[in-house]
């Protein structure tokens, strides 16, 4: 079991093969859907003027995403009209979703790591070489026992996206995943894959 | 007079969010004994249980999605439906409130999450069912995540591509399609619900309304349960595994329906249910609520 406290250095980074369990520890950021469209769109493509407070977001994740992780997670929150936020469930969602977008943003933000389920696909694989970084799986529906290990809500960027879909800024402690796709450019997703597929091709064969 | 249920639906979704069937738990923890010792598979199982005896605890949500609220409501001939479907939009309102519920209603054309999981007409979606006026009043919720209901797929038969014909062969074919393409994105292991005819829209439904039946119980026409049965043993041949890790568990149960198809149509409508296979129900006679 791999220790790892956030930042994370590249030589860690690269230390770490598919399969390995892994704990994190330290500040990470929850962003999916809306977060990484508007990332893309401001940011990086700058198809979009940036609007309202969204330079001052972008100073803020840059700090905050250099060396650290983006959890794929769309939490419930309590304490919404206190401010005095506690995540009461936080597992993680499908990642694939963030395919065409998330290798430009790990490169762009120097992100070391996403958090999600299910794998990312060959686009975000070849991110994880490049910036280098890892693809951690977290156990999907596993959201009481994860929002254990969420410490403390440091704060919420983009509440405009509605609870699931704002940049939460969190601290975590031994938040338990495991390596799938690595910065060698070995995934997990991709060998059971096809291991699935010629199964498949072979039942489909079969005489009902 | 018709009470006001709005505390006891609110009950019924806390339970619904935070407790899985006992059914659904033992499956899992069967599952457990299959994989191999320390492997990942085991691991995500082992995490799994831990997280339903939590959430059990705490009145958390065994998942953070807590999905698509879809309810079945069976009331006695003279209840108003107007007023039942008013009291479960206030409850839903509160378990919002309480953190029962995420909120979960996004508007897909201005993207506004509504903060309430009460959008327009059809969020949440509530089936009404008239009974007998003897009867007792019967709702069921169950809740879907989006994870899951992404990966369900639609096949027209006959489809060249997997070589599958209009009968149950082909049927068998497009349902273990739909396994492999989902890997582990619908948070394996899963329930498979399949729907057999129809249109595309009441095909869809009825694979969802399947998923409804008792968990390990097969289906009275022999030909189905026999199709049932077979298709639970080979998707776990496909070593796709709890969360796609690999491993022996990708699907815990299959439940089929049959329905009328017009004859230009064969459609094979396939709902993947995550193994946080939330439903309950609540059972309301005279002055008595229970649940399940």
């Amino acid at each position: 079991m791999h220790e790892i406290t956030l930042p994370i250095s590249d030589e860690t980074i690269r230390s770490l093969h598919v399969g390995e369990p892994v704990t994190l520890t330290g500040t990470m950021v929850t962003g999916r859907d809306a977060a990484h469209k508007w990332l893309i769109e401001t940011f990086i493509k700058k198809t979009r003027q940036p609007q309202g407070d969204d330079l001052k977001v972008y100073d803020e994740l840059k700090r905050l995403l250099n060396g650290s992780v983006i959890y794929h997670c769309g939490p419930v929150v309590s304490g919404l009209d206190t401010k005095d936020y506690k995540f009461v469930a936080a597992g993680p969602t499908t990642s694939i979703r963030e395919e065409p977008y998330q290798a430009d943003v790990m490169k762009h933000f120097n992100v070391k790591g996403v958090i999600g389920k299910g794998g990312m696909g060959p686009k975000t694989l070849k991110g994880c070489q490049e910036t280098p970084g890892v693809y951690f799986h977290a156990i999907g529906g596993a959201a009481s026992f994860i929002a254990q290990r969420v410490t403390k809500v440091l704060g919420a960027y983009k509440m405009e996206f509605g609870v699931p879909e704002a940049m939460w800024v969190i601290e975590v402690n031994e938040f338990p995943v495991v390596v799938t796709m690595d910065a060698h450019g070995a995934s997990q997703h991709a060998v059971i894959e096809e291991g699935s597929k010629k199964v498949l091709d072979d039942l489909l064969a079969k005489p009902y | 007079m018709q009470p006001d249920l709005t505390k006891k639906i609110l009950e019924l979704i806390r339970l619904t969010s935070s407790s899985l069937p006992p059914n659904v738990e033992k499956r899992v923890r069967e599952s457990i004994e299959k994989e191999e010792p320390g492997s990942a598979a085991r691991g995500a199982l082992e995490t799994i249980i831990k997280n339903v005896e939590l959430s059990r605890v705490n009145s958390t949500p065994i998942c953070q999605d807590t999905g698509t609220p879809i309810f079945y409501v069976h009331y006695p001939e003279g209840w108003s439906t107007r007023k039942l479907k008013e009291q479960i939009r206030a409850a839903m309102v509160e378990a919002t409130k309480r953190n029962f519920m995420r909120p979960n209603a996004v508007d897909a054309v201005y993207d506004k999450n509504s903060g309430n999981n009460l959008g327009g007409e059809d969020f949440p979606t509530i089936h009404f069912d008239e009974i007998d006026s003897d009867q007792p009043l019967v709702i069921e919720l169950m809740l879907k995540g989006g994870g899951c209901e992404n990966v369900g797929r639609q096949y027209s038969l006959p489809d060249n591509s997997l070589g599958a014909g209009r009968d149950l062969a082909g049927v068998r074919k497009v349902a273990l399609d739909a396994v492999q393409k989902a890997q582990g994105q619908g948070c394996a292991p899963g329930i498979l619900g399949i729907a057999i005819g129809g249109d595309r829209g009441s095909s869809y439904a009825k694979s969802k309304e399947v998923l409804f039946t008792e968990m390990g119980t097969r289906n009275a026409d022999p030909e189905l349960a026999k199709l049932e049965e077979r298709l639970i043993k080979e998707s776990n041949e496909m070593g796709i595994g709890p969360m796609g890790f690999g491993g022996k568990t990708t699907v815990l149960d299959t439940k089929i329906a049959g329905m009328h198809r017009l004859p230009a149509s064969y459609f094979v409508s396939v709902s993947y249910m995550c193994w946080a296979y939330r439903r309950q129900k609540m059972t309301v006679r005279d002055d008595e609520v229970l649940y399940n």
